[in-house]
């Protein structure tokens, strides 16, 4: 995702490119040959595996026989899994709000600086934006692990200061949610930077010409300039932390701040006859999720957010 | 006072900017500084004797497994990587250059992928590969999932690209006598590819750095992300450090060179 | 047949093409023929149909109805690469990630010219841009990149070169010197030119014809000189230089003058300046061709009361606006040669007069009765 935004950003500069554009043409069957083998790729293994996870939430255990299970109908499937696990439902989406919340708190400075005071340093700053993702993701986790650890200096003055009430960072909420933060930040930082480097800065002056106190021109100019960056950002951010496990896994401690994503990882690979119940877990996820997304699109922006 | 004040109020978003930067780096320099740790039994805290040490640096598949992983990693971010460029890449050349029926509805298709959470994807895919296809898990599970995540942002990323050309440009070809092929060859492609070139790298380094969905389709398939998460709880080999962080400096030495190369092509001369 | 269209060779005709939309007629029944090594001249108001016109030619778009033809050879329904036309489009579309001269030779090479690098270099030379060959579109201005386009057409020497508003980006210092340059590049090469446009000024000091478009027909065709001296509509009347227009009926003759009554006032307009002989006409006469007076003129011909509104002092003349009694506002453009110009204010009682011959008539008209009505009230 980085680098598809910064190279869309980078060809938004150009100015030899904001064509007048007629209709598409309209012949035949080129257009369906061309779609056949992508299409046809999505559908056997995005549509097919969520119609048979669907199916598989639906399956019932054979009576004594523990990992075997029939083809049904057993609604109870979802009854089991939001009552056991709805805390942790709401756990992920407390968790991604916060994490998205900050992310944008965070983003949005940077990627004012680098659309418009960052003149020539522009592309380092872009460069530099994008280049930790380039280490692993778990490593980076584990360093976050590592700085946030209770011997570290961190933790260490905090704690001298009487800062910190359980003492701890790490296996705390706090500790899972920076994690979420950090590692999706860049996903609200480029599209902010996209749609802000494409506006005008005059209209900022314009604005600061109108309303004297730059709060007025950040609210009235800037942010509804970056709207369609700040809604993507927010979705990029938003639907991977709700489902993310690593984070908890890693951060997180073993009872209080496990997401929901936990919860299916291990009803999938460690809980023996867990399978329905994570397939429903992760069916409900999905709706969930979707229909946050579909009321926040529909309140806020356009259909071409991506 | 007040003069610093406004210097201050003056740079505030750089500043914030540049200390955003900072916390950017943090983890990827812990990386970097336990890549010379010289640990006992696992990386994960600084060992003051005989470090700093050179020595994993030197041998960097010193630590059994890290470096089959990565050479397991490298070959499905390869594959995957075609075939998600090719089938993406036409995807958005239909989705640019035709009205069709079924238009919006395969933009919904690409979306939707994007949409929903990694856990969700592996856990289907997971199910079909078992119950649905019967197939085992392994390189190839890896492989063809990795190539579906892959196909969305490819055509993201390619109809962005498509989108900004000016369509006149592929008039005045025709109107200068090249005909529908050569126009393709001569105009379309060559223009489309800057778009085509970063759909790849980008499929490659989400392929490279996906741990959720391999993790639920890979059996006993051990991609780099993978062996690093599963070596956390016996212990990190340093080795992991010294092969996160050189790819970190590969990946920067690559954008800083196309950055150039870039810039030189356009010949931006003020 | 497809593969010698290109060699087609000849006049350029339009027969009665017709290109309809969904929605509306872009281009209606049109019929043109535009000599061979002609600078010919379409224009009009955005939307009037130049430009589809121009793609038909082109091959950009097809004709829903009609035939296209240079010299003897039909090109309808043949692809812009099959035809010898070339265009410089309005925005250039110049190939960014090809050189200057690669541009030029794109040409040429699609043709297997054998010498198609030479060709380019002899092209830039004619728009004195040999020194920046190599570089890449994007490094050059707006005029230079103008020239490249006119170049990477001129280059294939094609029967038809199609202009589409050229120099429509261009600032006007940079306009007047490229309108210079184009027209000695076509004495230089001869081809026909087709220049879309809506810039009258630069129709009339371009072409040797110019066709005046709206809304998808051609209103007239002729020289430069001969539109603006006697226009046939009220449309030309007034997209073409400015009008001074009233409605009225025709009462009878007078030797070689129709007298027609307008609002109250008898005009005279000449017989072979008329289109229209009895029943409604719109008369009209050039703001230059009308004078002044503090008082009742003496055996001029023509004259009318009227009430100033405005005046403003130009230099080498003085416009005024004034109100005549059927309530239009009329221009009127008096050349400053005394040493003491009349010193005419806002709301003074004046008298107009014209020499009647030449005065014009035209039929009424929609376009005709706006313009007579609220010309110039802005």
């Amino acid at each position: 995702m980085t680098t598809a935004f910064a190279a869309s950003a980078r060809e938004a500069g150009d100015p030899q490119l904001t064509p007048p554009r007629r209709g598409g043409r309209r012949r035949g069957w080129t257009p369906y040959l061309l779609l056949v083998p992508g299409l046809l790729w999505l559908t056997l293994f995005f549509i097919v595996p969520l119609v048979q996870l669907g199916s598989a939430s639906l399956q019932s255990q054979w009576p004594g026989a523990p990992g075997y299970y029939y083809r049904d109908v057993n609604v109870g499937n979802y009854v089991d899994a939001l009552s056991s696990y709805g805390v942790h439902f709401l756990r992920s989406l407390a968790y991604a709000g916060l994490a998205t919340v900050l992310c944008f708190v965070i983003a949005f400075p940077l990627a004012y600086a680098m659309a418009f005071k960052a003149g020539r340093w522009r592309n380092v700053m872009l460069i530099l934006v994008v280049a930790p993702f380039f280490t692993s993701f778990i490593l980076r986790t584990i360093a976050w692990r590592q700085i946030l650890a209770d011997d570290a200096p961190l933790a260490r003055t905090l704690n001298a200061l009487h800062l910190l009430p359980g003492g701890h960072i790490t296996e705390t909420w706090v500790a899972v949610v920076a994690g979420l933060t950090y590692n999706f930040l860049p996903f609200m930082v480029l599209p902010i930077y996209t749609s802000l480097e494409r506006a005008d800065p005059r209209l900022l002056e314009a604005g600061r010409d109108l309303y004297a106190d730059r709060l007025t021109t950040l609210r009235t100019v800037t942010i509804p300039l970056a709207a369609p960056g700040i809604l993507a950002g927010t979705l990029l951010t938003f639907i991977p932390a709700a489902g993310d496990y690593v984070n908890a896994e890693l951060l997180g401690s073993d009872t209080s701040t496990k997401m929901v994503g936990n919860v299916i990882n291990s009803q999938f690979f460690t809980v023996l006859g867990g399978y329905p119940t994570a397939a429903a877990l992760s069916i409900s996820l999905m709706i969930l999720i979707l229909v946050l997304v579909l009321g926040y699109v529909r309140r806020f922006g356009t259909e071409e957010v991506l | 006072m007040s003069r610093t004040r406004s210097w201050v109020s003056d740079h505030l978003a750089m500043i914030i900017a540049v200390a955003v930067l900072v916390y950017l780096f943090l983890p990827v320099l812990y990386t970097f500084v336990f890549s010379f740790n010289n640990y006992r039994r696992s990386n994960i805290t600084w060992n003051p004797e005989g470090s700093p040490t050179l020595k994993h640096w030197a041998n960097p598949c010193g630590a059994p497994g890290v470096c089959p992983a990565l050479v397991e990693s490298i070959k499905i971010g390869a594959l995957a990587t075609l075939v998600a460029t090719i089938l993406g890449t036409l995807i958005a050349f239909a989705l640019v250059r035709y009205v069709f029926r079924g238009r919006s509805s395969t933009n919904v298709l690409v979306f939707l992928p994007m949409a929903t959470p990694e856990v969700v994807l592996g856990a289907s895919l997971l199910t079909i590969f078992i119950q649905g296809f019967r197939m085992d898990l392994g390189f190839w599970t890896v492989v063809i999932a990795h190539i579906m995540f892959c196909i969305s942002f490819v055509v993201v990323t390619v109809k962005a690209r498509l989108q900004s050309l000016d369509p006149r440009l592929e008039e005045a070809a025709s109107d200068l006598y090249a005909n529908p092929r050569t126009t393709f060859l001569r105009i379309t492609f060559p223009l489309a590819l800057p778009g085509i070139v970063a759909a790849a790298l980008l499929s490659f380094s989400l392929s490279f750095d996906d741990f959720i969905i391999t993790n639920f389709v890979s059996g006993n398939e051990t991609t780099f992300p993978k062996f690093v998460y599963v070596s956390y709880t016996r212990g990190i080999p340093a080795q992991a450090n010294v092969i996160g962080f050189s790819m970190f400096l590969i990946a920067v030495l690559c954008v800083i060179a196309a950055q150039i190369i870039g810039s030189r092509r356009r010949g931006v001369a003020a | 047949m497809a593969t010698n269209t290109r060699e087609a060779h000849g006049d350029l005709v339009l027969e009665n093409v017709t290109k309809e939309f969904a929605d509306f007629t872009a281009v209606d029944d049109l019929s043109l023929v535009v000599p061979r090594g002609s600078f010919f001249a379409l224009l009009g108001p955005s939307g009037c149909g130049k430009t589809t016109t121009l793609r038909m030619v082109a091959g950009l778009e097809q004709p829903t109805g009609g035939r296209v033809l240079i010299g003897e050879t039909d090109i309808t329904g043949t692809r812009p690469h099959e035809r010898p036309v070339n265009t410089v489009f309005q925005s250039y579309a110049l190939f960014p990630h090809l050189t200057v001269r690669e541009n030029v030779a794109f040409g040429p090479k699609r043709r297997k010219a054998a010498d198609a690098m030479r060709l380019a270099d002899d092209a830039l030379e004619l728009v004195q841009l040999s020194h920046l060959a190599a570089r890449k579109p994007g490094q050059l201005s707006g005029g230079q990149q103008q020239r490249v386009a006119l170049a990477r057409a001129v280059v294939n020497q094609p029967e038809v070169l199609l202009l589409d508003e050229p120099l429509g980006a261009l600032d006007l210092k940079l306009r007047r010197q490229m309108q210079v340059e184009l027209k000695r590049i076509q004495s230089e090469v001869g081809l026909t030119f087709i220049h879309v446009t809506h810039d009258q000024e630069e129709a009339m000091t371009m072409a040797d014809t110019v066709a005046v478009m709206n809304r998808g027909r051609i209103e007239q065709m002729g020289p430069p000189e001969r539109l603006y001296d006697l226009p046939q509509t009220a449309f030309v009347a007034n997209f073409v230089g400015q009008s001074n227009l009233g409605v009225g009926r025709i009462h009878g003759t007078d030797g070689d003058f129709i007298v027609a009554e307008v609002s109250d006032t008898k005009v005279r307009i000449p017989k072979q300046r008329s289109e229209i002989h009895d029943g409604q006409v719109m008369f009209g006469v050039r703001p230059e061709k009308v004078r002044i007076h503090e008082s009742q003129p003496v055996g001029t011909g023509n004259d009318v009361r009227a009430v100033v509104t405005d005046v403003s002092f130009t230099g080498v003349a003085t416009q005024y606006l004034v109100t005549v009694p059927s309530g239009a506002n009329w221009t009127v453009y008096e050349q400053n040669l005394d040493v003491e110009p009349i010193s005419l204010r806002p709301g003074d009682d004046v008298w107009l007069s014209w020499d009647p011959t030449h005065a014009f008539g035209v039929p009424v008209d929609e376009d005709g009765r706006k313009a007579a009505l609220a010309e110039d009230g802005a």
